[in-house]
């Protein structure tokens, strides 16, 4: 799976709702963070990525016969909540992973920052009088 | 391997304990001894600190700010720079709290002798209470709630000089307001001549007294001056180690080094686990502007929490939401009504958790959290979702099913926030006090170094962090590490007299 691929952003779309509305610049723009990110990374933790990424699209498949990136995005919901209450830590830690690096691509977008209302500003107070 | 000329006293890191030590002995310089402090990290310049998330995140901190124990159930934050931590941390400083010195048991080690060394520095970097005017509606509604709710609330003194309030503390301070070691001590250690070397790492250091040092090479696009020194491998020679590259730096560099290490080296490690609590407003508050850590509740003697005024930036506020989808961007739309807490739960040094080093040499920290580690999690949620309520707020966004406590939730806290939430891999938590590895104690047996840092069986070699703390502190740890890296360079002056008188 690459980051632009269907599965990435149908996990990233019920991550976070309003990527639905991101034009294809905005979405190079979050995906460039993720890959910055996942490039930082020692090998190992890009391996075991890149493995959870290929059991979150295919694990589906048991209980609604389908593959995560062609479910209706009700039932994408319901899977990964599933999976972030997993017994398996496994499983929790790694929705967990993909989850963080996606909220990291949306939300470090100065945009989204402006978005959300945060203004911080270094001028401090000066800033807001 | 280029050979650099031989140091008396080299200072491995440059953040609470490092730059105290530099500064300490400093006025040795006057008298011919040469002292050298490498650090890891870059020097940055003023205009260097923009205070965006994500790029300063990726300049200061280890991975990001995101360095991942073992099992991957909690994220470590630690800074690699000229000041190391200090150039990051909100400033807070607070002196170790009696019964934890008490209890950590280290023949030698006094609290009162260890207040008043940290009391030289509070006043050395500024230490003190912000007034009320500075004072933003986060922290206010803090005090407020906490006091309703029948809370002791007490304010940080905090180490600023002409904070604007930009609340960006944690990306380092764009106004050079906050008095860490970059601001304090090292610049006062160089003007004195001892000599401080950027991106040098440490790789090994070795029975005879030398060092392996790696000096990088600036990246293209990066932030931060060059180093001091050309880009290579050294080979530096002294005849005094002071390692002070923090709780998991110092106990790495020591494991992989081939010392003759006592066998705890690494153990004992202890972090503050630390949760983000937010709770939404009917209307908006200052929060984004003003210094964001003003006050505290220091519930850790009778229920292993210490509640703190927190303000985080909107990936750090996102990514320790529980859960995804609607809920959360709700609450992320409405981050100028937010109030946070950051809930620190008081951890003690258990078996297993620990800093090691991988085949490469890598710090790798196993860390298991205690069911009592938990209980301090969940009891201080409760308490900070009490004092949400208690100031107004209309809901609250805890780990919880569903994640989103309504008012009519503030009677049944103990039934919504239970230890079933707080699972690891559910919950975002993460840790910036970080501490163990190098223990104090009496001997060998039970520890790495002694009550001044000397590290057991090997005289040339000392300790100067808070890999030194034999258990968690139970507050934020600077001063404490100043206070502690002041017996260290009085131990080493002590040192250098015994030697002279000898020689003479």
């Amino acid at each position: 799976m690459t980051l632009s691929s269907p599965l990435f952003r149908a996990v990233a779309t019920c991550v976070v709702p309003e990527a639905a509305r991101l034009d294809p610049a905005q979405w190079d723009e979050l995906e460039a963070i993720v890959a910055r990110a996942v490039a930082a990374r020692s090998r190992a933790v890009q391996r075991q990525l890149a493995l959870f990424l290929t059991l979150l699209e295919w694990l589906p498949l048991l209980r609604y016969a389908r593959p995560l990136s062609r479910l209706d995005p009700a039932r994408r919901a319901k899977f990964l909540d599933r999976l972030q209450r997993a017994p398996l830590l496994l499983l929790r830690r790694g929705f967990w992973g993909v989850r963080t690096l996606i909220l990291m691509g949306y939300y470090g977008r100065p945009a989204a920052a402006a978005d959300i209302g945060y203004r911080a500003d270094a001028r401090g107070w000066e800033a807001r009088r | 391997m280029s050979v650099s000329p031989s140091y008396d006293i080299v200072v491995i890191g440059s953040g609470a304990g490092g730059g105290t030590v530099a500064q300490e002995l400093a006025p040795l310089v006057r008298d011919g001894v040469r002292i050298l402090v490498l650090e890891k990290g870059p020097r940055f310049a003023d205009q260097d600190f923009t205070g965006r998330e994500l790029e300063m995140a990726d300049a200061l901190y280890q991975d990001g700010g995101a360095f991942l124990t073992r099992d991957g159930t909690m994220t470590l934050a630690f800074a690699s720079a000229y000041g190391g931590s200090t150039v990051v941390y909100t400033g807070t400083s607070l002196t170790a709290p009696q019964r934890v010195i008490r209890a950590w048991g280290v023949p030698g080690l006094d609290h009162g002798d260890l207040t008043r060394r940290s009391g030289k520095y509070a006043e050395q970097n500024n230490v003190h209470p912000l007034d009320d005017p500075l004072i933003n509606d986060n922290n206010r509604l803090f005090v407020e709630g906490g006091r309703k709710a029948g809370y002791l609330v007490e304010q940080f003194p905090v180490n600023v000089k002409g904070c604007r309030g930009s609340s960006l503390c944690n990306l380092g301070c764009p106004n050079q307001a906050k008095q860490g070691t970059n601001r304090v001590q090292l610049p006062r250690a160089e003007r004195s001549g001892v000599e401080v070397v950027t991106r040098a790492e440490v790789l090994r250091v070795e029975p005879d007294r030398s060092l392996t040092v790696r000096v990088s090479e600036k990246a293209a696009g990066t932030k931060g001056a060059p180093s001091e020194w050309a880009p290579g491998d050294y080979h530096v020679q002294a005849r005094i180690v002071v390692a002070a590259a923090g709780a998991i730096g110092t106990s790495a560099l020591l494991l992989r080094s081939p010392l003759p290490a006592p066998r705890s080296l690494g153990h004992g490690f202890t972090c503050h686990p630390a949760l983000i609590l937010v709770a939404e407003h009917p209307h908006p508050i200052t929060n984004d502007v003003g210094h964001p850590k003003s006050y505290f509740v220091d519930h850790a003697a009778s229920e292993r929490f210490v509640l703190e005024t927190c303000m985080y930036f909107p990936f750090v506020t996102a990514k320790s939401l529980t859960g995804f989808g609607a809920t959360h961007s709700a609450i992320m739309h409405a981050f100028p009504r937010l109030q946070m807490i950051l809930i620190l739960a008081c951890d003690h040094a258990a078996p297993g958790n620990r800093v090691a080093v991988n085949r490469a040499g890598s710090p790798v920290v196993h860390y298991r959290f205690t069911p009592q580690t938990t209980d301090g999690l969940v009891r201080g949620t409760r308490a900070a979702a009490r004092i949400f309520f208690a100031a107004g707020a209309r809901r609250v966004h805890a780990p919880a099913d569903p994640p989103l406590l309504e008012t009519a939730d503030a009677e049944r806290l103990e039934e919504r926030i239970t230890a079933r939430h707080f699972r690891p891999g559910m919950v975002a938590v993460s840790a910036a006090h970080l501490m163990g590895g190098c223990g104090m104690g009496r001997t060998a047996a039970d520890s790495v170094t002694d009550a001044w840092g000397l590290v057991h069986g090997l005289p040339w070699l000392r300790v100067a962090d808070a890999s030194l703390f034999p258990d968690s502190l139970e507050i934020n740890p600077y001063l404490t590490i100043m206070g502690l890296a002041d017996r260290v360079a009085e131990g080493i002056r002590q040192d250098l007299a015994a030697t002279r008188g000898r020689a003479n």
